[in-house]
């Protein structure tokens, strides 16, 4: 997984309506990275559900909050409008998982992103990690603002 | 904007809806959330006393709010575990003329059940459940503490 102090790989990747977005493009805001294992599942819709809950009081403290996974843009779009959810979310799909696997996020095993959470400084620089011991496991939305609060 | 940074689940207080007596678990349940309905039935069976915090996730569940509001004004009037009760009963029918029949069957002065769940207060007061919730590493529902811990139902 990267470490808190080394520069934010940067990528470009389309969202759920097909628009391009790179993260050099959002320098200047923090960016929460939310790396999730697939749409649709159980666990990940928990966790996108709740983060949406608190979406408002993340976007407060002047951080833009993203989803990743490996899923299309299609499957985005549609996994957005099941949870009612308006978080952005990245399309990792072809090559498969790239972007996880820069950032050391990817399981190979399983063909997915482990739930991980990257906190990225206004300069690009990874400000605060977070890995999951499991990708069963979320992590709750008060870890994000213990570490915006650092 | 209210502080969301990890905390421990606050200790039981008077503000705190509580089904019998001794000791019990505390819940964070969402009236709209399936599983919360299945896990209730099992705890209402299994336990002598219950904490019901509220924790609706809206996206998810867009009722919810409604539900929970539904259930602080019915709790206002001394009911708020029936209401939990016909709530998680019969989940198909969560409409507002829904709620209306309910809190008749109740006994409820509708005129004021209808005011107190559209109060701000209301709304208020099911936040505050909801982010102790959040700060306690609430992150699916239902959530249940034992002792301080979360435990799985």
């Amino acid at each position: 997984m990267i470490a808190t102090g080394e520069a934010a790989p940067d990528f470009t990747l389309r969202d759920q309506d097909g628009e391009k977005v790179s993260l050099s493009d959002l320098r200047g805001e923090k960016v929460l990275l939310v790396f999730y294992p697939l749409d649709f599942s159980p666990v990940c819709s928990d966790q996108l559900s709740i983060y949406q809950e608190v979406k408002p009081e993340i976007e407060a403290k002047g951080v833009r909050m993203v989803g990743i996974s490996v899923d299309s843009g299609f499957a985005h779009k549609a996994f957005q409008e099941k949870l009612g959810i308006d978080t952005q979310l990245l399309a990792d799909f072809e090559p498969k998982g790239e972007v996880a696997r820069a950032y050391g996020a990817y399981i190979e095993k399983t063909g997915h992103a482990n739930r991980s959470l990257v906190l990225i400084d206004e300069g690009g620089k990874v400000e605060w990690v977070h890995e999951s011991p499991t990708p069963l496991e979320i992590p709750g939305a008060n870890l994000i603002f213990d570490a915006l609060a650092a | 904007m209210n502080d969301l940074t990890s905390a421990a689940v606050p200790p039981v207080g008077p503000e705190d809806h509580v089904r019998g007596e001794g000791e019990g678990p505390i819940v964070y349940a969402d009236l709209g959330c399936p599983h919360c309905a299945a896990a209730w039935a099992e705890l209402v069976a299994g336990e002598e006393a219950i904490v019901f915090r509220h924790f609706p996730v809206a996206s998810k569940h867009p009722r919810s709010p409604a539900l929970h509001a539904a259930a602080e004004a019915a709790g206002m009037q001394g009911h708020f575990f029936e209401m939990v009760d016909s709530l998680y009963g019969d989940r198909g029918r969560v409409d507002d003329p829904h709620l209306w029949e309910r809190a008749e069957r109740l006994g409820l002065d509708l005129e004021r059940f209808e005011r107190d769940r559209r109060a701000p207060e209301t709304a208020a007061r099911v936040r505050r459940d909801f982010e102790s919730g959040i700060r306690a590493g609430v992150a699916s529902t239902p959530a249940i503490f034992r002792s301080g811990r979360l435990s799985r139902p």
